[in-house]
């Protein structure tokens, strides 16, 4: 018999069709800390199309990205809403400052929260990402 | 692995002239998987008829899948013969919500107001399963759930049986949201049930020009099934859950949409008819 092939939980393919309508950058992880989503927000907020991001770890992610805190300090996925999301499954909030492709640094708001299918199974962390007005074009 | 359709309309069952052909009574599916007790796909008002037959034949042991609880997919159960009669086993599988369990979302339904009688005051030994999304093997057949896009907890099924493989999605709406021909398959509701199926049944409740004022209702359009059918490569299409308001002509003239669009031999894909024999 052939093997069926793997497909993405449901909670996540109604979160990858909400974020694919929104004008706010959104991004989609999977519970081990792959991406498996960014919208068309997030590409023009990282200046990275998808098909660049897609499948990098959360630690691949962030050697590109370099994040830091508000003091310029460097920080690792565990210091991050999104490490914090996917450690310890929960909904978590900072102020981070990352590099785009382009070599620009940008402050955004990010708040992550958590993706639980009504089985309680943990699928995955979703994350909005905000520019912080001040650096807004 | 045999069976019969036993109700195929959607949303309430609507007999009259006009859906003599295909029927009107609501969603329920006899499956007859070789080395397994009867397989129920559902018990809309069809499933009444299906409980007299059964009684007939003296079964006793039963497995009665549910997509979800709206009322034409549970509301036959209470006129299904074989619960009124203490040696019937009957096993139901069917999608939990986040807050309770499936034999309470059957209660809310079977018990008063809205039905005399209460769950728990059925004569006949009934066991839950929480089909949200699993596997499991019932002597030689293999089945698989998964949660699908409908509005509330739905599933759909996939049922394997000597190298044969039949699923069943109604009330689905992969189309919310997605591209059907253009996104990544693992990202579709309901792909990987579906895949390769040599049977698909699934819903196809609109016309397109229909679906423009329901987008998010919970169903598909004969565009979106023919796209469905294709991206998952299936065998054969059974289109299911016809609208109340189709008379059979307009039935009709869908499955020839639904042919022309997905482009196949005419003879892959039907419309469901009550009464009518599966064969997978």
């Amino acid at each position: 018999m052939e093997r069926t092939p793997q497909q993405h939980n449901l909670v996540l393919i109604l979160a990858r069709a909400f974020a694919a309508q929104l004008a706010t950058a959104v991004f989609l992880l999977d519970p081990e800390g792959t991406i498996i989503y960014y919208n068309e927000a997030a590409e023009r907020l990282t200046g990275r199309p998808f098909i660049e991001g897609a499948g990098s770890t959360a630690d691949e992610w962030l050697s590109r990205t370099q994040p830091r805190d508000e003091e310029g300090i460097e920080v690792g996925v565990q210091d991050l809403p999104l490490g914090t999301t996917m450690l310890k499954q929960e909904p978590a909030y900072g102020i981070v400052t990352f590099r785009t492709a382009d070599g620009e640094d940008r402050r955004v708001e990010t708040a992550t929260f958590p993706l639980f299918a009504h089985t309680e199974d943990f699928v995955g962390s979703f994350s909005v990402v905000w520019p912080i007005e001040e650096d807004r074009p | 692995m045999k069976g019969r359709i036993w109700g195929s309309r959607g949303s309430i069952a609507s007999p009259g002239e006009d859906t003599k052909r295909y029927g009107g009574n609501t969603s329920c599916i006899e499956l007859r998987p070789p080395d397994c007790d009867v397989v129920i796909l559902d018990a809309g008002t069809g499933i009444r008829e299906l409980g007299v037959r059964l009684v007939r034949e003296g079964a006793q042991r039963m497995f009665l899948l549910l997509t979800h609880l709206h009322v034409d997919h549970l509301e036959g159960l209470g006129m299904f013969e074989p619960i009124w009669r203490k040696e019937t086993e009957l096993h139901i599988w069917g999608p939990s919500s986040p807050v309770a369990s499936l034999e309470q979302r059957i209660a809310t339904y079977f018990s008063p107001p809205l039905f005399p009688v209460h769950l728990s005051e059925v004569p006949a030994t009934i066991e839950y399963h929480d089909a949200s999304e699993s596997e499991w093997q019932i002597d030689g057949a293999r089945f698989s759930s998964n949660a699908i896009i409908h509005p509330g907890p739905t599933v759909g099924y996939r049922i394997e049986s000597k190298g044969r493989v039949l699923a069943y999605l109604t009330d689905h709406e992969p189309a919310l949201g997605a591209n059907l021909a253009t996104d990544p398959p693992d990202w579709i509701s309901g792909f990987a049930l579906a895949h390769r199926a040599d049977l698909l049944i699934h819903d196809c409740q609109y016309t397109p020009q229909e679906y423009e004022d329901r987008p998010g209702f919970g169903h598909s359009t004969t565009e979106h099934v023919a796209r469905f059918a294709e991206k998952a490569e299936v065998d054969r299409l059974v289109l299911f859950h016809h609208d109340p308001m189709h008379p059979d002509d307009q039935l009709d003239a869908m499955r020839e949409d639904v042919v022309a669009r997905w482009g196949v031999d005419d003879d892959r894909c039907i419309s469901a008819a009550e009464g009518a024999e599966i064969v997978v």
